[in-house]
């Protein structure tokens, strides 16, 4: 192992508005990255092969699974996750709405939900019911039925504007 | 007296009638007094002085939490059964 | 809410609050399984089993203990050889031995996925490496994968060892690890003077809880020998008891701090990695985490028993039952108990059926041992029952909720295995169904598709379950109350729990702030499973709550120098009933009261809630030309007791039926014939997402429990149970066909409707 050891790769980037270096080995993934090296765990691992969702993270705009990406790719880019909604100020509507609308029951794949159903109201404000689960499609839940998470981005989607 | 009913293996193998009567002040009592009628049922039921494990007793409808020192006033029907495993295996 | 039956005014209870936890839930808080990190951790990764059924031969590490930055390797060699032992008394079942070989095998592997030998690396990658480089040499034996092959003759033996309980008689060399019956009245006389006998067998395929968290295990073994774990679980002091058996150590050496769980639904009661780490870290002495992977969690963890189940319902000319026979065969997987006893109990519970007979069998097959799977067996043998009621609906021209309502289970009524109902509220449902806005609307074929719709309906019912649970409480000096449980949150009950303990002080339900904590810091809680939590745990923040105001008096008492009886407590006041003078809120108390801070505690040892009921109503519309079916409208009606919070409620019907709505139409093992499960991803076991499921209309029917002081009943599991007869017969109403296979999935429909023409 030692003789080929596989050196690890200096990363620029920016996460939830902070930039950072950080070395990571060539092979992780994004959501390995977020969890054990910058060490911000709100990020899940459901599958680790994009079909869950639950590590879904915002990168330069995009809704992708972090699970997909490398570390490596996170250079120069601009990160957001869940841990970046709620600003010192309070919650964003969408996680105020979750909360008044019991739209999660274990909560395991709410950073997921909440980062994709933001992506969605930067791009449409004021969603359909079709378009949300439409967005949403990319992201499991097993607990809710996914009525109440719906519910919940319908209301933050009145509330935001 | 109070009805009781025991489960079908017990019955099949000891051949116990689907209903009997017994009485009892708490239900260690009413074991041994079905004992005394159906000799080999207590061992069916009752295992290092309390009730075996994987037997329930379901007095007047409910399952019993305090097990043989359970008290037996005003009870008209006993059903001795497999307790369930209701989430842990 | 369709009936309130006691006008009670409650100030809390009924109200929606946000839950306690939520806050560390939307922002990424929350610490589950896999988020801890210690001083040190190892981490570690298990080598499982290729082969659905074969003998180790062998097991060679070498090669693995020499690669740089492995800490430890280990083989069932270092746990403890248990012997056969039956556990405890209804919470638990099976034996010993069984739970240790299911974590690690010793001489047979039983499915694909079973762990056969761990490793314990510097990190996940170099873990990975070394468990690829441990050897194991196997006798690949014929593997059995379903209830059919498990029984048939000169099938292979999953258990040579193993004494089956066939009626009471032992049997060894059988895959039937037990055979039980029940019977009330006279059954052939019932089929003799019947005017209609309907006969159904229908087959159900293994499916998975689909949890999105996966199984994790931390463990650090000390010097003094005592074992700390760190998982994501229903029950930590069911890991207690289950990792202490396993490594053969006392309970009070084991302490266990549940992290968030993420997801359970059954399947997260069993151990499976926890004393492998903490043998791992006996070794090093050094923190070890264990996780598994997706397909891990499909092909070793779980899974909702699979099975056949007969079942065969005469009538009289007038519609009433007469006589009812079910034979039930279901997936134990690889080691014994698949639930039967429960499915004997639920598979005529929604009727009143004068004469019965059930045989159920409990059938070991070379698939993962069966976890509880929300209402374990009941949907299974739901799908039966309900399909042959349907049927008789439509030979015979009833409506399908005045049958239901003239056949009702209700109080008294004598359940399949012999005691009488106390008050349940399946009629209310029904009662409800029928007057909902979905049973009275049109259900119209669309005109521009020409697809085909159909609607459905079905009842089910879980029996909930009662056992031990404590409460800790102490009243703050600023007049809040820290509330102490020992169940593990996995939907919203610290908020139910401490809503309760709040409803008696009188006092707002953010002003009792409940924390989830270690084996060692609060009384036995039994699993958060069985629908007991709301019902059990919050009975005993009622009781703790009443002893923590007899505190508050005691104390005023003291402080004023009067006696206890001339004092009285209200929605956080506590006051002399003679002197108005004399009267001091709880943070007045609260401040350095006399004697020591107010506390209390409780503990209780319930029995069951009385049961709960639901009915579901299912519209489908249906693409005959690709069988692809999709749910247009849907109605969950369910007798809650008392709703505490009636948001989590809502949740649980809503989650309830589209878990039953994916079982229907997509969920299954898909098996190779050498045992292996060949769809073990989300992407190939399809789960309904967003995009797959209507809105889910809920009804709450309101008919309290006797056994709890606020009439709560367990409302977790009962949802799942109608789905899949109410889609299955949805789908009979829209083409005409009964589908009796699960999932009737678009390949099953048009095969059908191909037969069909």
């Amino acid at each position: 192992m030692s003789e080929n050891k596989v050196k690890k790769v200096a990363v620029n980037t920016t996460i939830n508005g902070e930039e950072m270096d950080i070395l990571v080995d060539p092979y992780i993934s994004l959501l390995e990255t977020l969890r054990e090296v910058v060490g911000i765990t709100g990020t899940k691992e459901g599958c680790n092969d994009g079909n869950c969702g639950a590590c879904t993270i915002n990168l330069d705009g995009r809704i992708v699974d972090s699970c997909l990406v490398l570390g490596v790719e996170a250079e120069g880019k601009n990160i957001e996750t869940v841990e970046g909604m709620a600003t010192p100020d309070g919650l964003h509507p969408l996680q105020q709405a979750f909360l008044e609308e019991a739209a999660l029951q274990c909560g395991i794949c709410t950073p997921g939900f909440l980062v994709s159903a933001k992506a969605l109201l930067d791009n449409e404000p004021d969603p359909s019911e079709e378009r949300i689960r439409h967005w949403l499609a990319g992201n499991l839940c097993r607990c809710t039925g996914y009525d109440k998470i719906v519910k919940a981005v319908t209301k933050a989607s009145k509330e935001s504007k | 007296m109070i009805k009781i009913f025991l489960p079908y293996k017990i019955r099949e193998t000891l051949d116990v009638p689907t209903e009997i009567e017994a009485q009892g002040s708490n239900l260690r009592n009413l074991i041994d007094n079905i004992e005394g009628m159906y000799p080999g049922v207590k061992d069916h039921l009752v295992d290092e002085g309390k009730l075996r494990p994987g037997m329930s007793a379901v007095i007047d409808g409910k399952t019993t939490r305090l097990g043989l020192i359970h008290k037996l006033d005003n009870v008209s029907e006993i059903h001795f059964l497999p307790s369930i495993a209701g989430g842990r295996k | 809410m369709v009936s309130t039956p006691e006008n009670k005014n409650y100030k809390v209870i009924g109200t929606r609050p946000i839950r306690h936890d939520g806050y560390d839930k939307v922002t990424g808080r929350a610490q589950y399984g896999a988020d801890i990190k210690l001083p040190g951790m190892l981490i570690g990764a298990v080598v499982r089993s290729p082969h659905a059924h074969a003998r180790i031969k062998s097991i060679d590490t070498s090669e693995a203990e020499r690669l740089d930055g492995v800490f430890a390797v280990m083989t069932a060699k270092d746990l403890p050889r248990l012997g056969d032992v039956v556990r405890g008394n209804s919470e638990e079942s099976g034996s010993e031995k069984h739970l240790s070989e299911n974590v690690m095998a010793f001489d047979k592997v039983l499915y694909k996925g079973h762990v056969v030998a761990g490793v314990a690396a510097k990190d996940q990658n170099t873990a990975f490496e070394a468990a690829k480089k441990i050897k194991v040499d196997y006798e690949i034996l014929k593997p059995v994968i379903d209830v059919d092959q498990a029984m048939s003759k000169d099938a292979p033996i999953l258990h040579e060892d193993y004494t089956c309980d066939h009626l009471g008689k032992e049997v060894k060399n059988s895959n039937v690890a037990a055979h039980v019956r029940h019977e009330n009245g006279d059954l052939e006389n019932g089929f003799d003077k019947a005017d209609l006998v309907v006969e159904k067998e229908v087959d159900m395929q293994t499916v998975h809880q689909g949890y999105i968290e996966p199984h994790s295990g931390t463990a650090v073994w000390d010097e003094e020998d005592r074992v700390k774990v760190w998982t994501s679980t229903q029950g930590s002091f069911a890991v207690r008891d289950s990792v202490s058996k396993v490594l053969d150590l006392d309970v009070s050496r084991v302490k266990v701090t549940p992290m968030e769980i993420g997801g359970g639904f059954g399947g997260k009661i069993p151990i499976y990695l926890e004393p492998i780490s903490a043998v791992l870290s006996r070794k090093t002495r050094r923190p070890v985490k264990t996780m598994m992977s997706r397909t891990d969690v499909f092909d070793a963890t779980g899974p909702g028993p699979g099975g056949k189940v007969k079942v065969k319902i005469g009538i009289d000319a007038d519609g009433k039952i007469l006589a009812a026979y079910a034979d039930i065969r279901l997936e134990a997987g690889a080691y014994p108990e698949a639930f039967i006893e429960a499915a004997a109990k639920c598979v005529f519970s929604c009727y009143d059926v004068p004469a019965m007979k059930i045989d159920a069998y409990d059938v070991l097959v070379n698939k993962p041992s069966s976890a509880p799977y929300r209402a374990p067996a009941s949907p299974q043998v739901a799908f039966a029952t309900e399909t042959v009621v349907d049927e008789i609906c439509k030979i015979k021209g009833y409506d399908p909720i005045d049958f239901r309502l003239l056949n009702v289970a209700e109080k008294g009524t004598r359940t399949a295995l012999g005691p009488k109902y106390r008050t349940i509220g399946l009629k209310e449902c029904l009662e409800a169904a029928k007057k909902s806005d979905h049973w009275k609307s049109n259900l119209n074929s669309n005109p521009k598709t020409g697809k085909k719709r159909g609607r459905g309906i079905a009842s089910g019912y879980w029996f909930n379950i009662g056992f031990k649970s404590s409460v800790n409480l102490s009243l703050n000096p600023d007049g809040k109350v820290a509330l102490i449980e020992g169940s593990t949150d996995i939907g919203g009950s610290r908020a139910s729990i401490a809503m309760q303990a709040a409803e008696v002080l009188g006092i707002p339900a953010e002003d009792v702030r409940p924390s989830v904590v270690d084996t060692d810091s609060i009384g036995i809680t039994d699993v958060t499973g069985g629908s007991r939590t709301t019902y059990a745990t919050g009975y005993a923040a009622y009781n703790a709550a009443h002893k923590l105001i007899e505190e508050i008096i005691e104390k005023a008492a003291l402080k004023w120098d009067i006696s206890k009886d001339q004092i009285e407590y209200s929605d956080g006041v506590v006051k002399s009933k003679t002197d108005s003078e004399l009267k001091m809120t709880l943070k007045e108390i609260a401040d350095d009261p006399p004697g020591g801070p107010i506390v209390s505690s409780a503990s209780v040892d319930l029995e069951e809630a009385g049961g709960g009921f639901a009915v579901h109503i299912a519209d489908l519309e249906i693409d005959e030309e690709t069988g692809k079916t999709d749910v247009v409208n849907y109605t969950a009606i369910q007798d809650v007791g008392k709703a505490i919070h009636p948001s989590y409620v809502e949740g649980q019907m809503q989650g309830g039926a589209a878990q039953g709505i994916g079982w229907a139409l997509n969920e299954e093992y898909f098996m190779s014939d050498d045992g292996v499960m060949l769809n073990s991803s989300y992407l190939d076991y399809r789960m309904p997402i967003a995009l797959d499921l209507p809105m889910i209309n809920t009804i709450m029917v309101e008919v309290p429990s006797e056994e709890h002081p606020y009439g709560v009943r367990g409302v977790g599991e009962p949802p799942i149970v109608p789905p899949v007869p109410a889609i299955g017969n949805a789908i009979n109403d829209a083409l005409g066909l009964r589908l009796l296979s699960t999932p009737m999935k678009p390949s099953r429909i048009t095969e059908a409707l191909k037969r069909k023409k």
